[in-house]
């Protein structure tokens, strides 16, 4: 009737479900698969497939450049830092699809595998990681374009095009860490995804994708100081330094870099610490949340 | 690769020792903001349900464990703590192996994706190398047979495809030990026959294989040991014969199976004598409840006399669950002259057969009569005992009597006899 009374350790102890595996190995092989098959499910049935992964930036492109070019010509009076502008949208309106890609596509993340969390151990945190996998991916496509589009416009190839993976490095960590984040409270929340969609909005146009920052330091940096408030708090959106160092480094040099626009480069260290609090944050929700999302679906 | 080369001598191949598992079920679940926002003590209101009490057990390497218990008992939450999918409040579990789970069958299929894309990702998710899991297609897909079907996309498999499909992955996965929940009860038959020789397989490959199931025959065919959950507790665990015996009077019936019943229990006839017992075997308090398919029955009926009564003749009539009489017999074709007997005597009537009923429940309604024609009622008696047939085979008859088949060729059929096959398609 009784089992025999076990004292020591009889082996590997099984400890229940975490957010991440024991072997990086089988994690990435896990996210990288998840989100390989993401993507065949994305562009199966569709005529053009991939292509609309491209497309759609540069659709989004279109409009915004004629309304704001055309008409609104948000690039004249600023002299050099005007030149390229189409090149600088088209990079950020790319830049911003990946941020918005991996965060809002990971709030629902975990909830719609809901079969695979209640019925298979694995680590958890593969899921909104090949999230943001996925958008990498189409983030490197895309990208592809936006340099073509550049070296068209007449962008010379520049030393600074080294800075990339920096830039690219910290808009995904971001995206990691809103991704965890999200996709770990929206088990509990399930209003999580209309407030994200609202911020999402917010964020893209507060951010240098249409208005470029030059425009919104002249007309706040020197203003009074309830303008110069608003604008040390735009700059503490770390959106507005990946988006603007992006612009200086890959397009256009008479553009503001980063630390300019900030005021200094110590400055640029608001952003960053925000950056790696928000992925502290989230790794540390998801990690704290992983062993019962399961009971919790 | 045989589960002796990977675990240490001496451990066993999975150990539970004193898990509990409580899961909060909330009285009323706020899943907005808002609702928190406006209600934040409502939190603390949750009612505490202990799906797991203290269950320890061990597992050696090689064996085949049953773990059997009615729908709520505990034993697919058992399942899953042991998989690691829940976490377990109290108590450790350790394994020495490779651990591989089939919680259900083709987890995270997606009906958009032709099967080699599942069984890939499948095969992934449950632990292999992307590189193995890929070398693993041809094999899954012809164990599966389903070699015309395989650029197909899932959508369009029928559901027998799908399971199909689904058990091969499972099955193709070399895990020391194999946590098993419910599998059986899919597929036709050919392919049940099948899975059936996988296990006799894997059985005889000394892997270590948990099982949870309903399914009793299954249980008694295939496991070593057995464990039966009830309400979270564990309530046996040893030889599966016994666990299934045990389960089946839990699933049918309470313990001694005596209750009040709507099988007219009104008390008929003139009452010079009346049943006051009646029970199965031969020890009259063991309250014995279940009666083993194909072994002998006997049924006593203890009668206490109040008058002076000559030769009565005592009839039982066994109800199935249906409410059908599946077997009648009275003393009176046996003995007319059952002997005389006085006030205050008593006397046991007892009616033996070999079992051959379906597995099931079963009332017997028992009737005193005068001699003679069997009209004259003394007492009718029913609703007293009801007990449970357990039983391997259910062919789906009332009864379960030995059949014997043969089959021998007859010759050409004359060619006016032969119809069209087929018909309408």
């Amino acid at each position: 009737m009784s089992a025999p009374a076990l004292s020591e350790p009889m082996g590997q102890p099984i400890r229940g479900p975490r957010a991440l595996s024991d072997s990086w190995g089988r994690f990435w092989q896990l996210a990288y698969n998840i989100a390989r098959s993401e993507f065949k499910l994305k562009f199966f049935g569709s005529a053009l497939g991939y292509l609309w992964q491209v497309i759609r930036p540069l659709l989004l492109f279109g409009v915004l450049y004629v309304f704001f070019v055309l008409i609104f010509k948000v690039d004249k009076g600023k002299g050099a830092a005007g030149d390229f502008y189409g090149a600088q949208l088209l990079g950020s309106i790319v830049l911003f699809t990946f941020f918005s890609e991996s965060t809002a596509g990971a709030v629902r993340s975990v909830v719609d595998r809901e079969t695979l969390v209640r019925k298979i151990q694995f680590p958890r945190l593969a899921i909104p990681i090949s999230v943001v996998l996925l958008a990498l991916f189409n983030l490197a496509l895309n990208l592809v374009v936006v340099m073509l589009f550049a070296l068209i416009a007449g962008v010379r190839p520049m030393l600074s095009w080294l800075e990339l993976p920096l830039i690219l490095a910290m808009l995904v960590v971001l995206g990691t860490g809103i991704a965890m984040l999200l996709s770990a409270l929206f088990v509990r929340f399930r209003d999580i995804q209309p407030i994200w969609d609202v911020v999402a909005q917010i964020l893209f146009y507060s951010s240098p994708v249409i208005i470029p920052v030059e425009t919104v330091r002249e007309k706040l940096a020197y203003g009074d100081q309830l303008e110069r408030f608003l604008y040390h708090v735009y700059t503490l959106n770390p959106l507005v330094t990946i988006f603007q160092q992006f612009r200086h480094a890959m397009i256009n040099h008479a553009t503001l870099s980063a630390g300019q626009a900030l005021g200094s480069w110590a400055a640029l260290l608001a952003p960053l610490a925000i950056v790696t609090a928000l992925f502290v944050l989230g790794f540390w929700y998801f990690n704290h949340e992983a062993p019962h999302i399961a009971e919790d679906l | 690769m045989p589960a002796e080369q990977t675990a240490v001598q001496g451990r066993p191949a999975l150990a539970a020792q004193g898990v509990h598992k409580r899961f909060e079920i909330p009285e009323e679940r706020s899943h907005t903001l808002k609702e928190r926002a406006l209600h934040p003590l409502r939190r603390s209101r949750h009612e505490e349900l202990y799906a797991l009490k203290d269950i320890s057990f061990a597992v050696p390497p090689g064996e085949f464990f049953g773990i059997v218990g009615r729908n709520g008992s505990g034993k697919s939450t058992l399942l899953k703590c042991l998989a690691g999918i829940y976490r377990t409040d109290e108590g450790k579990i350790w394994c020495n192996g490779r651990m591989s789970t089939f919680i259900e069958l083709g987890v995270g299929f997606n009906p958009d994706l032709a099967a080699y894309e599942n069984v890939a990702l499948n095969g992934i998710m449950l632990g292999l190398s992307p590189r193995e899991a890929r070398a693993r297609f041809k094999r899954v897909i012809e164990f599966a047979e389903l070699e015309e079907f395989q650029d197909l996309k899932l959508k369009n498999y029928s559901s027998g495809m799908h399971v199909r499909l689904a058990f091969s992955v499972a099955i193709q996965v070399d895990a020391d030990i194999l946590l098993i929940d419910e599998v059986l009860a899919v597929g036709d038959a050919a392919f049940q026959q099948k899975c059936f020789d996988v296990f006799n397989r894997m059985r005889e490959e000394g892997r270590t294989i948990i099982f949870v199931t309903h399914d009793m025959s299954a249980v008694t065919r295939f496991c070593h040991r057995a464990m039966l959950l009830e309400r979270g507790e564990m309530v046996s665990i040893g030889d599966p014969r016994e666990v299934a015996d045990r389960y089946l009077e839990i699933a049918f019936g309470r313990a001694a199976g005596y209750e009040d019943d709507d099988v007219g229990s009104a008390r008929m006839g003139d009452g010079a004598a009346r049943v006051t017992d009646v029970w199965l075997g031969d020890d009259q308090h063991e309250h014995r409840a279940v009666a083993p398919q194909s072994e002998p029955l006997t049924l006593k009926v203890l009668v206490t006399f109040n008058t002076d009564v000559l030769d009565p003749a005592v009839s039982m009539t066994l109800l199935n669950e249906q409410r059908q009489p599946v077997v009648v017999a009275t003393t009176a074709k046996d003995q007319e002259e059952t002997g005389s007997f006085q006030v205050g005597e008593r006397a046991v009537f007892a009616f033996s057969f070999h079992n051959m009923l379906a597995p099931g429940r079963y009332h017997p309604i028992l009737t005193i009569t005068h001699r003679g024609e069997g009209l004259d009622v003394i007492d009718r008696y029913a609703g007293g005992l009801s007990f449970v047939v357990s039983g391997l085979t259910s062919s789906g008859g009332m009864v379960e009597i030995p059949v014997e088949t043969e089959v021998s060729r007859w010759g050409l059929a004359p060619p006016s006899e032969i119809e069209p096959a087929g018909g309408p398609r």
